[in-house]
C-alpha cells in the first residue's frame, strides 16, 4: 500500500516537469488564441456546412451553400472578382507608390526612416469611415474641390465620386501606410557597404538597384504586399463610401447575407471561399519569401 | 616629415617624361596635399605619397586617425576638401568609385548576402556583361587562386567561414582587375591564427599578381609582416613613411616608436653637442644625432635592447635597480626594473636570466647605437 502511495507520488512528480516549460509559459497566449480567433473561425466555418437561412449550426451537414455560390446563375462572382482585382491594383499601385517614399525616407532619416514610416499610421487613428467621408466632403458636387474650382471662376471640378476610379482611389489612400511601413523597414535593412561595394566594383545605379537594393529589401516588399492585399480583398468601406455601391465587393455581398438576408450559413460559406483564396495566396507568396536564404541561415 | 609642409601643387606634370626612362618607378597613385574636413575638422590634413607600381604600402594609424577617410578618399567613396589624387596622372579627385579602376577591400568585406560564393565572384563580370560560361570559368580560376574549392561555387556566401568570407571578398576584388587594391583593415575581426596565415597568403598573392596593395589597419604589426613600406598616420597626417626596417630602428617621432608597443623612454635635454642629460643631471650617452633636433629630446630604449648586465659584461649605459615584476612573452620573458622611482622594461631570452627573481638587485645596461633619440 505505502509503496503504491509513493509511486503515485513520484509519478505526479514527473507529469508537471513532463511538460516543457515553454509551453507551461505560451498556455495563456495559446487559450487566447484558441477562444478569440480559433472558435469563432471554427463557428463560421461549422456555418458554411448549415441548412441554408436556418441557424442549425452543428446540428446539419450541408454543401447546399456552396452549390448555390457556384450556381451559374448566381454572380457572386463577380464580386470576389471585383475584390481580388481591386486588392490586386492596390498592391500593384502602392508598390510603385510607396517604394520612391520608402527609398527617400531611407536616405533622409537613415536609421530612424522607420520611427518616421510611424508618422503615416498616424491617420489610422481617426476611423477609416471618417477619412472616407472627408474625401466625399472633397469631390462631392459644389464640395471642396467642385466648390472651389467654381468660385475660382472654372467650369467645376471632375465627376469622380461614386465611380470605381474613386474606389481605387479610396483603397490606395487608406492602406499605404500598411505598404510604407513594412516596405521602409525593409529598405532599412540594405547595409550601406554593400551599395558602396557594388558601385565600386564598377555597378551603375539600376545595376546596384536591381541586383542589390530590390533583393535585400525584397522581405519588407513582399510583407508590405502581402498586408496589403489581405486588407484589400475584404474592403468594403470604400466601395460603399466612395463608389457609392457602383461596385459590390465581396466583404459587402457577405455583409448583406449576414444581415438583410439573415442567411448566416450562406454568408459564411462566401467568408470561408475569400478565407481559402486569400490565404491560399498568401501561403504561396510565403513560400516564395525565403527569409532564411536572405539572412543567411541556409 | 618635411613632406607635409610642402604646400599644395597641382601634380607634376614633367613625371610624364620621366615614366619613360624610369618605368619602374613611375608612381601609380600620387596624392599631393590631400586633406578632407568635415565641419571644422580635419580628418585628413595634408597627405603627400607617391605610391610606386606594384607596391604594398600599408598606411597605420590609431582609431580617428584619419587613415579609413583617407582610403574612401582613394577608392572614391570621399572626394577631397583639397589637394590633388592622380593615378597613372590622371586627376580623379572627382571619380566615382564605379569610374575607378580600382577596389576596396571592405573591413566588413560587404559581401552580398542574397548570392552565392560564385555570383559573388561574377558580380564585377557581370556588371561588365561578360558571358555566364566565361564568367564561370573566370570565377572558377579566381576561387583557385585564393584557394577556395571548386564545390563552393554554389554555396551560399553567408554559410562560409570567417576565413572563407575573406577569400571570397578578395577574389571578387580581384575578379574587377583593377590597377589598385585597397584594402580597409579586413583581417581585424579573424582570430590570431587565422589572421597570421591570412597575412601571409595575402604577401603571397601580392607578389604573384604584381598589383598595387594599398592596406590600412591599426596593427603595426600586420603591417610589418605584409608591406614594402609602411606610413604611420596620427592625427591626419602621415607622420613617417619608410620601410619597415626604417619604421623600426629610426622612428621619426616618439610617436612612431610607441606605436611598436611599450618602449621605454626618457625626457632629456640637450647637453652640448652629442651629450643629453637626464632631468635628474645624469647623463645618456646615444650615438652622434640629428642636428635638427632641437634642446629638448625623447630617448627611446626598447625593451629587447636593453639587457641585464653582468659579471665581466659592460654597457654605455647602465643601471641598477630591484626587480619588480615579470612577465612571460612566451619563447621571451619581460622584467620590469625599478629605480629611482622610474620602471625600466627589459626583455631578455629565458636562458639568459636563469636565476633572477622578484626583489633582486640587478643592473641593465643599453648601448648607445640602441638608444634612438627623437624631438620633443
Amino acid at each position: 500500500m505505502a509503496a503504491v502511495t509513493h509511486a503515485g507520488t513520484a509519478g505526479e512528480r514527473n507529469l508537471l516537469p513532463a511538460i516543457p516549460a515553454g509551453l507551461r509559459a505560451a498556455a495563456p497566449v495559446a487559450v487566447l488564441l484558441v477562444l478569440g480567433f480559433l472558435a469563432p473561425l471554427l463557428t463560421v466555418a461549422a456555418y458554411a456546412f448549415a441548412t441554408p437561412k436556418s441557424f442549425e449550426v452543428f446540428r446539419s451537414f450541408t454543401l447546399a451553400n456552396f452549390s448555390a455560390v457556384f450556381d451559374p446563375s448566381n454572380t457572386v462572382w463577380m464580386s470576389f472578382a471585383w475584390s481580388l482585382a481591386y486588392a490586386s491594383a492596390t498592391v500593384a499601385l502602392l508598390a510603385v507608390i510607396a517604394y520612391p517614399i520608402a527609398y527617400g525616407l531611407n536616405r533622409m532619416f537613415g536609421k530612424w526612416s522607420g520611427l518616421v514610416g510611424v508618422l503615416f499610421v498616424f491617420p489610422l487613428f481617426v476611423s477609416e469611415n471618417v477619412r472616407l467621408y472627408g474625401w466625399v466632403l472633397f469631390f462631392i458636387k459644389n464640395g471642396v474641390l467642385d466648390g472651389g474650382l467654381k468660385w475660382l471662376g472654372f467650369s467645376g471640378g471632375p465627376e469622380v465620386l461614386y465611380t470605381p476610379g474613386a474606389i481605387l482611389f479610396g483603397m490606395l489612400y487608406v492602406y499605404l501606410p500598411f505598404m510604407l511601413f513594412p516596405m521602409s523597414l525593409g529598405i532599412a535593412m540594405i547595409p550601406k557597404d554593400l551599395v558602396d561595394a557594388a558601385r565600386d566594383l564598377g555597378a551603375s545605379r539600376l545595376m546596384i538597384w536591381r541586383e542589390i537594393e530590390l533583393p535585400l529589401a525584397m522581405p519588407g516588399i513582399l510583407v508590405g504586399m502581402l498586408l496589403t492585399f489581405v486588407l484589400g480583398a475584404g474592403a468594403i468601406a470604400e466601395s460603399k463610401i466612395l463608389g457609392g455601391q457602383s461596385v459590390i465587393t465581396i466583404a459587402q455581398d457577405i455583409e448583406v447575407a449576414f444581415t438583410y438576408a439573415q442567411n448566416w450559413p450562406l454568408g459564411s460559406a462566401l467568408a470561408l471561399l475569400l478565407v481559402a483564396i486569400v490565404s491560399g495566396l498568401a501561403l504561396y507568396v510565403l513560400s516564395k519569401l525565403d527569409l532564411d536564404r536572405i539572412l543567411g541561415k541556409r | 616629415m618635411s613632406l607635409a609642409m610642402i604646400s599644395p601643387a597641382p601634380p607634376d606634370t614633367t613625371t610624364k617624361t620621366d615614366d619613360a626612362v624610369f618605368p619602374a618607378t613611375a608612381p601609380v597613385l600620387q596624392l599631393v596635399g590631400v586633406r578632407k574636413i568635415f565641419g571644422d575638422f580635419a580628418a585628413v590634413d595634408g597627405i603627400n605619397v607617391d605610391i610606386k607600381e606594384g607596391e604594398f604600402v600599408t598606411i597605420v594609424g590609431p582609431s580617428g586617425s584619419g587613415k579609413t577617410t583617407l582610403l574612401r578618399m582613394l577608392a572614391g567613396m570621399e572626394s577631397p576638401s583639397e589637394g590633388y589624387i592622380t593615378l597613372r596622372g590622371e586627376l580623379i579627385n572627382d571619380v566615382p568609385a564605379n569610374k575607378r579602376p580600382t577596389c576596396l577591400v571592405f573591413q566588413s568585406l560587404a559581401l552580398f548576402p542574397h548570392k552565392t560564393v560564385g555570383e559573388n565572384i561574377e558580380f564585377p563580370l557581370k556588371v561588365r556583361k561578360m558571358g555566364a560560361a566565361e564568367r564561370k570559368a573566370r570565377a572558377l580560376e579566381l576561387m583557385r587562386m585564393v584557394r577556395l574549392p571548386e564545390h563552393y561555387y554554389a554555396k551560399n556566401v553567408m554559410r562560409c567561414s570567417g576565413g572563407e568570407k575573406q577569400r571570397v571578398a578578395l577574389a571578387r576584388a580581384f575578379a574587377y582587375d583593377p590597377d589598385v587594391l585597397f584594402f580597409d583593415e579586413p583581417l581585424s575581426a579573424l582570430d590570431y591564427k587565422l589572421k597570421k596565415a591570412l597575412e601571409k597568403e595575402l604577401k603571397d598573392l601580392h607578389r604573384e599578381s604584381g598589383k598595387t596593395f594599398v592596406y590600412i589597419t591599426h596593427s603595426l604589426e600586420e603591417a610589418m609582416v605584409m608591406s614594402d613600406r609602411v606610413g604611420v598616420m596620427s592625427r591626419g597626417r602621415l607622420v613617417q613613411i619608410g620601410t619597415p626596417e626604417e619604421i623600426y630602428t629610426k622612428p621619426a617621432t616618439r610617436f612612431v616608436a610607441e606605436f611598436f608597443g611599450e618602449v621605454n623612454s626618457f625626457e632629456v635635454r640637450r647637453d652640448g653637442r652629442d651629450g643629453w642629460i637626464l632631468g635628474d643631471g645624469r647623463s645618456i650617452i646615444v650615438a652622434p644625432t640629428d642636428e635638427a633636433i632641437g634642446d629638448t629630446a625623447t630617448v627611446i630604449v626598447r625593451p629587447e635592447t636593453m639587457r641585464f648586465v653582468t659579471g665581466p659584461s659592460t654597457a654605455d649605459n647602465l643601471i641598477t635597480g630591484k626587480i619588480y615584476n615579470e612577465y612571460s612573452l612566451g619563447s621571451r620573458m619581460q622584467y620590469q626594473v625599478h629605480s629611482g622611482g622610474r620602471i625600466y622594461l627589459v626583455e631578455a631570452a629565458r636562458a639568459a636570466v636563469l636565476g633572477l627573481s622578484s626583489g633582486g638587485s640587478v643592473t641593465i645596461g643599453w648601448d648607445a647605437p640602441d638608444a634612438i633619440v627623437v624631438g620633443g
